[in-house]
């Protein structure tokens, strides 16, 4: 009987649900690396007992963790994350040029095809790759040395490249999305980039439809249709379907198009989930009602989901990261929550329950299929 | 033997319980105590000193026998009451933080 792992990242460390099939009763296992920060827990899809870890901490900087068992024991690995060439800057807040700094990562996306190969996404915005299991990462250059790059600034929470699309068609197609540059793609495997934000539409940008500059907050795909892409932006819900040259608002209506994650159901690759949010300077759910939405078409006309969430006084958040969907039968759905909610629906959104109340903080949330 | 003590959350990663001790080849001094723990410790590689700049980590300090050692001073040596044990080499979290 299939199983399901949960792989949370928490302010104050990593835990592991797990369950059977049903989804109806849970396992909680944690803290792994308790007090750190757990940005992202990744699990190959070619060796679900291969696990990556992002641990980091503002004494100590960046630990990469790894573990051969499903999560039982870990065994540090490199976390040596070194930029090449020139480092050059980017801007500042206030526009100022300022050096590449490596803080952090954020995003670990472990190769479809090798367990042993995996792609960092760190803030400051770079993309780096591991082939021997994490144990030497070599940066991408051409991503940060793109000619837009001295463009480049930061979001309110870093410049961060929190989003990696490996495309199960194309082993030489990533895409990458970048906090407050926007998305990029290469077609060459890593070599050269692209900006892909034709159609986005940013008010804080002086130009409002800048080839960079814009705060895009997750993109999501279903491996089936890898040209089919959709983007939670700082405002907006885009949808492309030309592998990111354009992009249309799909917003439709939502009671508010501003949100971190955005997921695509296993198994309809026309179904997609959001979690409004009141708006940039108020981090939680419209009227203090826990809402996931839910469209069928692809965008543009979206349900509330809430049997089972919290209709009232609920002010939580979600990030960007801690959404991801199962791939049993009957698709299940979950999120993590800026109060220590995991939630779950076993039925494709229709009904949630709580899986753990009082998690840290909830940073990241990654789903194991397990046969 | 040298001793280090170390902050709990490099003592985890570590996977050690108290202190560390450590034979240290002359001259002894911090940059010299902190190879041969790195060293011993692989896990530990950048969590004391930036992994390719080698500079202190900001939230940490070196205190040696009731002094702050922390500014510019990894090349001295270290006194007698380190080298001989007598006193550990203490490297210390800054208290912050939620």
């Amino acid at each position: 009987m299939s199983g399901i792992r949960v792989l949370v990242g928490t302010k104050k460390g990593a835990f592991l649900l797990t369950s059977n099939a049903e989804r109806r009763e849970w396992a909680v296992d944690g803290p792994h690396f308790g007090g750190w920060e757990i940005y992202h827990i990744a699990g190959s899809p070619v060796d679900p007992n291969r696990l990556y870890a992002s641990q980091s901490s503002g004494w100590f900087g960046q630990i990469i963790q790894r573990s051969d068992d499903g999560g039982r024991t870990w065994e540090p690995v490199g976390n040596q994350f070194v930029y090449q060439g020139e480092t050059g800057t980017h801007q500042w807040y206030d526009g100022t040029p300022h050096p590449w700094e490596f803080k952090r990562v954020w995003h670990l996306e472990p190769s479809l095809h090798d367990p042993d190969t995996v792609y960092a996404g760190v803030e400051d915005a770079a993309i780096f790759r591991s082939t021997d299991g994490a144990r030497t990462w070599t940066e991408l250059p051409g991503l940060r040395q793109h000619s837009t790059g001295s463009r480049w600034q930061p979001g309110a929470g870093g410049m961060c490249l929190h989003t990696i699309l490996l495309d199960p068609v194309d082993p030489k197609r990533i895409y990458v999305a970048i906090s407050a540059a926007g998305a990029f793609r290469t077609d060459d495997g890593g070599e050269t980039w692209r900006p892909i934000n034709q159609g986005l539409r940013s008010e804080f940008l002086p130009d409002q439809e800048a080839e960079v500059g814009h705060c895009v907050h997750r993109i999501a795909m279903h491996p089936s249709r890898p040209n089919v892409l959709f983007m939670q932006k700082h405002w907006d819900v885009m949808r492309s379907d030309d592998a990111g040259d354009s992009w249309r608002e799909v917003s439709g209506n939502l009671p508010v198009d501003f949100g971190f994650p955005i997921a695509v159901h296993a198994h309809e690759p026309e179904t997609i989930y959001v979690v409004p949010i009141k708006s940039d300077s108020e981090h939680f759910p419209p009227e203090g009602k826990l809402r996931v939405y839910r469209s069928r078409t692809g965008g543009t006309e979206w349900e509330a989901l809430t049997k089972g969430l919290p209709q009232s006084d609920c002010y939580v958040n979600i990030l960007r990261d801690a959404m991801a969907v199962d791939r049993l039968d009957e698709c299940g759905i979950y999120f993590g929550t800026s109060g220590g909610q995991v939630y779950v629906s076993p039925n494709g959104g229709d009904d949630w329950q709580c899986i753990v109340h009082d998690l840290p903080p909830v940073l990241s949330v990654e789903v194991q299929t397990l046969p | 033997m040298i001793r280090v003590i170390l902050p709990a959350h490099l003592r985890t990663l570590a996977r050690v319980g108290g202190e560390v001790s450590l034979a240290v080849p002359a001259p002894i001094t911090i940059r010299s105590v902190l190879d041969e723990l790195e060293g011993r410790y692989p896990m530990l590689l950048g969590t004391i000193r930036d992994g390719v700049t080698g500079e202190r980590r900001p939230f940490l300090r070196f205190f040696v026998c009731s002094e702050d050692w922390s500014h510019g001073a990894e090349d001295r040596a270290l006194p007698a009451a380190i080298c001989d044990g007598t006193e550990p080499l203490i490297v210390l979290g800054a208290i912050a933080g939620g």
